[in-house]
């Protein structure tokens, strides 16, 4: 498709010229042009941030540019902090892969994430004590993602029988894993009255992930990442994966090639249901050592955001991950360091979200000015 | 007769990225004549008249309207111009009725639903169309939501009218309706062009032919001077032999048995009922019938893909097999590991045949891709044999990684049909196979059914052109309303008595004749 645009101007005034300004669609771009008007996207973002910045604040850009940086990379412990952050981000947009490149809208994976920890923290509790240590993890990661893929299956069996549309019912399976988790914290509050789980085992910190090379959080980086490849393998090069593209692409089609629609519909919800399980797993016992409702804390949504700019890519999914954390933690740094309230690191974090999505628009159609015809002769 | 030049367009060139869809091309439309624009499918014409009716802008080139000098950016600065185009696609809202469809996006007066009524009244009657104003458009046929289309154009004052491929749904005596209407418009003093590839339509409708071919305009004849034979060389660029050869069939034997085939919607409709055949090797069986009366059903009740009622029995028997086995309830797959290469080449071939979104590679392995022990695609065999069909069957694409959506429909076609042939099935299903294909793909399509007729393969071909056939099919079987009505052999029957048959059911059920 292609669409003329133009000032509108009375016919009969403005005849004969031509249109100012045209835009049509263009071939596929090498990768390097394409990334090239990204980073663009970005540093042009960064101008107009710093224009917002100065006419707010009258700040200096720079100043509050080198908080945001400080805020996300400020330090070993901040930069770990990003890192972890950005891993759990990572791993939900991970998990949403199979479902989105399925045309399956998993909007649930806040609750999935959440049952996932509310069973890592229940094995943590009742069998910290009770398993030896390598037997505990093997309970607890079945566990979660068991927890995950039964919340994320059951939409998918509604709608493979009954034609169901998943995403409202992703979306309320959400509410229910709140309420549930609501009801194990106050089940498992200590200091009872407080209304918190509070750390699990601090004593003999049964159940969690342990440091690796001196990193607390190495195991989860090596994880997680582990989980990003073996995704875009399964959705490349596997039958699987083929069968997911097939039925995303056309119901019609899969059952014309023998596809059992309904089936591949459970069976991706399962996956993408248990890492979204994982995610929970890796919430808990990797990270908090502990469950409240903010344990997915809405990055179950944010993911959602990096699955669509990744195009269901899990690797492009790394680098958008980190940058969506990095942002949040300079938006963060700047609000508390400056005495600025939420918004206005927010509206920072909205502009360049805009001008990278906004890219997309010149990778994928050019202006013609006017007197810029082409003369194929 | 002094004839007065409505549009000209002189060395219009329009590339979509690297494609060039028209380069250089000029042409004129004279007023109170009926122009053909003639071409393959691809070679631009609906493209070029795109940007006369303000939908795409050309690159290079320059338009005159009447002598002036005009520039047409948008569908509204074409209505300005006098300038209307009814597309392929009807662009109508389903829930208004007639009139409310004409004013839509006018304002003032020309919005006044009475006097609209009217005006339509007067367009019907000058013209000789036949419509009710007060008629919702989703209670419309296909031909009346056309004649609504043309009347919306007329309405909005439009002398130089465009037509692409009007008479692809329409119905032959539909057809004779809308020649008439646009010979009465010629008549008006209205300019009009036709889009098609339909060599007799065009000969019997329009004054001047211009020929486009590959985006390059070829040459303007007088329809007078011209015949099918000179039309297909210009339009092919090499001379094309216009006959289809039917081999007789040979070492036939019972393939397919279909008894009592009955299909009923969910909604109660009864869409095929009691439907008995039989399809033989080295074969081709037509199916004839007008379109929507249980085609589509027919043939996806055998691939397995169609709820059948309980009645209903599909016999398989296979090469050199004692017994045959009953093919109801079971899906493409397990009809598939029965060792039984069912081939289909369903109407829909963007939406069933083929992912569109997947280069050829990708859309090779869709029934196979199971082949292999191990979890993972197995692509090299599938790279090769898109390799092969894009070698052998001449489809043109940049690249067999290109998503197949992007190429043209008759490339598009082409992958489906190699890849089905390319399954060496025992039965190959048609429907519509060479429905919006330029002349020269459908003969190279023709040929390939009875490459496989003759390599003993049970063909199925669902068409729509009588005299297609009558020229291929050894036997027709023609449905009305879901029944059969008749089959007929291919070399004895004529068209008159296929039509006859498509509308009107004989005395008793149809029962399988030969």
């Amino acid at each position: 498709m292609q669409y003329e645009t133009g000032k509108k101007s009375a016919l009969n005034q403005k005849k004969h010229r031509e249109p100012f300004l045209r835009i049509a669609k263009r071939d596929s771009m090498p990768f390097f042009q394409s990334w090239g008007i990204r980073i663009a996207a970005v540093l042009l973002s960064l101008v107009v941030c710093a224009v917002v910045i100065y006419a707010i604040t009258k700040m200096n850009p720079l100043k509050v540019y080198g908080a945001m940086l400080q805020g996300a990379f400020g330090s070993k412990r901040k930069i770990w902090i990003t890192i972890r952050d950005t891993m759990s981000l990572l791993c939900i947009g991970v998990a949403l892969a199979p479902a989105f490149k399925m045309r399956f809208w998993n909007i649930g994976a806040e609750g999935q994430v959440l049952v996932g920890g509310i069973a890592t923290a229940a094995c943590m509790i009742y069998l910290g004590d009770v398993l030896p240590t390598p037997i505990l993890f093997v309970v607890m990661i079945v566990a979660s993602c068991l927890a995950g893929a039964l919340w994320g299956v059951v939409p998918a069996v509604f709608k493979s029988r009954w034609g169901t549309n998943e995403t409202l019912f992703t979306l309320m399976m959400n509410y229910v894993a709140i309420q549930i988790t609501s009801y194990c914290v106050s089940l498992w509050e200590n200091p009872p009255g407080s209304n918190y789980v509070g750390v699990i085992n601090p004593q003999t910190k049964a159940g969690w992930l342990p440091s690796l090379f001196g990193q607390q959080y190495m195991l989860n980086v090596i994880l997680v990442l582990a989980l990003a490849v073996g995704m875009f393998i399964y959705l490349r090069s596997t039958k699987h994966g083929y069968e997911i593209s097939v039925v995303g692409q056309s119901e019609n089609t899969a059952r014309y090639a023998g596809i059992n629609v309904g089936k591949v519909f459970v069976r991706t919800m399962l996956i993408s249901g248990a890492v979204a399980g994982f995610t929970g797993f890796i919430a808990v016992s990797g990270s908090s050592h502990t469950i409240s409702v903010n344990t997915a804390g809405g990055r179950g949504f944010t993911a959602i955001i990096v699955a669509w700019m990744a195009k269901f890519n899990t690797m492009t999914m790394i680098v958008i991950s980190l940058l969506l954390i990095f942002l949040e933690k300079g938006a963060n740094e700047i609000a508390s360091r400056f005495n600025l309230n939420d918004y206005a690191s927010q509206i920072i974090t909205g502009i360049i979200l805009f001008f990278i999505i906004g890219s997309e628009f010149f990778i994928n159609y050019q202006m013609i000015l006017r007197g810029k015809n082409k003369e194929v002769a | 007769m002094e004839q007065h030049i409505a549009v000209q367009m002189q060395n219009i060139t329009k590339t979509f990225g690297q494609v060039l869809a028209n380069h250089n091309v000029s042409i004129d439309i004279r007023k109170g004549e009926i122009l053909s624009l003639l071409g393959e499918n691809g070679s631009g014409k609906t493209t070029l008249m795109n940007m006369l009716s303000g939908i795409y802008y050309p690159d290079a080139g320059k338009i005159f309207v009447n002598g002036e000098p005009a520039v047409i950016r948008s569908p509204g600065d074409a209505f300005a111009y006098g300038i209307g185009m009814i597309h392929q696609h009807f662009k109508l809202v389903d829930v208004f009725t007639a009139v409310e469809n004409v004013v839509l996006g006018l304002r003032g007066r020309d919005a006044n639903l009475k006097l609209a009524t009217k005006k339509i009244c007067e367009i019907c009657e000058k013209y000789g169309f036949e419509i009710d104003p007060g008629q919702k458009v989703y209670n419309m046929s296909v031909s009346q939501k056309q004649t609504l289309e043309i009347i919306k154009v007329l309405y909005r004052g439009a002398d130089i009218l465009i037509l692409d491929e009007p008479t692809a749904v329409l119905t032959p005596q539909e057809t004779e309706r809308l020649f008439h209407v646009i010979r009465n418009m010629k008549k008006a003093g209205k300019a009009i062009v036709i889009i098609t590839h339909k060599l007799h339509e065009v000969l019997s409708v329009s004054d001047r032919v211009a020929i486009l071919r590959r985006g390059e305009y070829v040459d303007t004849v007088e329809t007078k001077d011209a015949n099918v034979q000179s039309l297909t060389e210009m339009m092919v660029g090499k001379r094309v032999v216009l006959d289809i050869e039917r081999p007789a069939a040979a070492h036939t034997e019972r393939r397919i048995e279909v008894k009592n085939l009955t299909v009923v919607r969910s909604d109660g409709v009864q869409l095929l009922d009691r439907v008995s055949f039989t399809a033989n090797s080295g074969e081709i069986l037509g199916i004839a019938g007008i379109s929507g009366c249980g085609q589509k059903e027919l043939l996806e009740s055998i691939a397995g893909l169609q709820k059948v009622s309980s009645e209903t029995s599909i016999l398989y028997s296979a090469p050199k097999a004692d017994a045959p086995v009953e093919l109801v309830g079971k899906d493409p797959k397990a009809i598939r590991d029965m060792g039984i290469t069912l081939s289909f080449v369903p109407e829909d071939r963007l939406g069933m045949g083929l992912v569109g979104s997947m280069g050829m590679t990708d859309n090779m392995m869709l029934k196979n891709y199971r082949q292999g022990r191990t979890p993972f695609m197995e692509r090299k065999e599938p790279r090769a044999l898109a390799e092969k069909i894009k070698e052998d069957l001449e489809v043109a694409t940049p690249g067999i990684n290109i998503p197949v959506r992007r190429l043209s429909g008759g490339n598009v076609q082409k992958v489906l049909v190699g890849r089905e042939i390319a399954a060496a099935p025992t039965v190959l299903m048609t429907a519509y196979a060479v429905r919006g294909l330029d002349i020269h793909t459908s003969y190279t399509i023709y040929h390939l059914l009875n490459e496989q007729k003759q390599a003993g393969v049970a063909v199925i071909y669902v068409g729509e052109d009588l005299d297609v056939l009558l020229e291929l099919c050894d036997r027709i079987l023609i449905l009305c309303s879901g029944r059969v009505s008749g089959i007929v052999d291919g070399r004895t029957a004529t068209k008159e008595e296929v039509g006859m048959l498509m509308t009107h059911l004989q005395k008793g059920d149809g029962s399988d004749a030969v």
